[in-house]
């Protein structure tokens, strides 16, 4: 058998440059799954709000998100509105904010799921106990949201840490574009580094994303 | 009256165009048990959701101890603390535990000392026979356990008067026991209490009055409930008696 090209690994601190594409690829999601999180629980109730144009609005906002490929929301993003606004954008504020704008659509429709799966005789009866609807909403209704949301949306972080394998297109230098780099770097030497490089990458994914969610399959159950 | 606790006037609901409710009065004495029979589609639901303003009621007034019951009033939910409510079923707060269940309500609403609720929360529990579940969920429990338990949740907030929505309905034969037993000994103490069942033996049993509601109105009232159960008056009250009996 041929050799698998691992050994490039080791060479230098080409390790350590690979967790580091690692970790800004980790960050990137992390940072963007908080914000969604909380705008995507606003985005859910006003998902449910009565105004029936308000519900329009997020209606078409998250449409748009589903329909639209994750890539070319970064190229319109990074290439696209930096020249048309003339501004400023670092590669990865425009990834947050591709992530976020993503991420805020996706949560916010869990959270109207979770929100309208909420039996109404839980308000009635709470309403009966002489709760406002105030106290009903945060003793009664949103710890039994909050409950159904979680091994959703931690799911949802799972996507986007896979996800962020796109923004080496718009220049950042995450996890893959590091393996890529140590692979064209050793070409002569090690020919073979493509499969053990790529290899380890898919590991790292794995060894990150699959506690995550184990963690949500766990919580499911014990909540369910 | 001085001992009175509940009156209806002139109770009128609409929902979707038709009429549920028909010029619907009732008046509800201290420590009187009323059980209201009819069939399934006749208001009789909706007229203990009335009560506790959970419907918006077209006409009339319902008057609490003489205060009005209304549901846009800014002193609702001080109204609802004096109404207890159990319903069907399904109504346990899921992610609490039996104990939290009950002291919930007491603790946030009537701002009494958690100690305190529990207290009480234990000795109800102790009467209903449930007090080793305290810290068990309502998932854990069967159907007629978690109707005792939403009793013992709406008898904790010490209601003036209880409303009882066709708390056995969804429950299989052998739980119906375990549950009307309760409410039996509740009656006996002294609770006053609103019912609507379909379990006529038990109407019998623990009614003070019983009230035959056909198509949103009072058809038939009685204070005797063993001669209206055997001899009806009314011809609807009859054919409806007639339905569960097989012979």
């Amino acid at each position: 058998m041929q050799s698998l090209g691992i050994d490039v690994l080791f060479k230098g601190s080409n390790f350590l440059r690979l967790l580091g594409g690692l970790w800004t690829a980790v960050r990137i999601s992390l940072i963007s799954v908080a914000i969604s999180i909380v705008l995507g629980i606003l985005a859910g109730m006003l998902m449910t709000s009565r105004s029936t144009f308000v519900k329009a609005l997020l209606r078409v906002y998250l449409e748009i998100v589903r329909i639209m490929p994750q890539m070319v929301l970064l190229f319109i993003v990074y290439f696209g509105t930096t020249r048309v606004f003339g501004w400023n954008l670092e590669a990865e504020t425009a990834a947050i904010i591709v992530f976020t704008f993503w991420g805020t659509a996706e949560m916010g429709d869990l959270v109207r799921g979770a929100l309208i799966s909420i039996p109404r005789i839980q308000y009635e009866s709470a309403a009966a106990l002489g709760m406002s609807e105030t106290a009903a909403f945060r003793y009664v209704i949103l710890p039994q949201t909050v409950r159904r949301l979680i091994p959703l949306s931690i799911n949802l972080i799972t996507r986007m840490i896979k996800t962020t394998s796109l923004v080496m297109m718009i220049g950042i230098v995450e996890v893959l574009k590091v393996g890529q780099q140590i692979i064209e770097a050793n070409r002569k030497t090690s020919p073979n580094a493509a499969f053990g490089v790529f290899a380890v990458v898919f590991l790292m994914y794995f060894l990150i994303c699959w506690p995550v969610s184990r963690l949500a399959a766990w919580l499911e159950k014990r909540w369910a | 009256m001085e001992n009175e606790v509940l009156r209806i006037e002139h109770l009128h609901k609409v929902f979707e165009g038709s009429v549920v409710l028909k010029d619907l009065s009732l008046t509800v004495r201290r420590g009187e048990v009323i059980v209201v029979i009819g069939p399934s589609g006749c208001g009789k639901s909706t007229l203990l959701r009335c009560i506790n303003a959970l419907e918006d009621i077209q006409g009339g007034q319902i008057l609490l101890d003489g205060q009005p019951v209304r549901r846009d009033a800014r002193d609702i939910t001080k109204m609802r603390q004096k109404i207890g409510m159990v319903f069907q079923s399904y109504d346990l707060f899921p992610h609490k535990t039996i104990l939290q269940n009950i002291t919930l309500a007491p603790e946030k609403v009537q701002k009494r000392p958690r100690a305190e609720a529990e207290e009480e929360a234990m000795e109800l529990l102790e009467r209903v026979g449930l007090a080793d579940r305290r810290d068990d969920y309502p998932r854990q429990l069967s159907g007629g356990q978690k109707q005792r338990v939403a009793i013992v949740r709406a008898l904790c907030m010490h209601p003036e008067i209880l409303l009882l929505d066709e708390i056995t309905a969804a429950l299989d034969p052998e739980m119906v026991h375990e549950v009307l037993e309760v409410v039996l000994s509740l009656a006996r103490s002294g609770s006053t209490m609103l019912i609507v069942t379909h379990e006529m033996a038990f109407a019998r049993a623990i009614a003070d009055r019983v009230l035959f509601l056909d198509d949103g109105e009072i058809v038939e009232e009685s204070s005797d409930p063993k001669a209206f159960f055997s001899k009806p008056q009314t011809l609807r009250a009859q054919a409806f008696l007639k339905t569960f009996d097989y012979e």
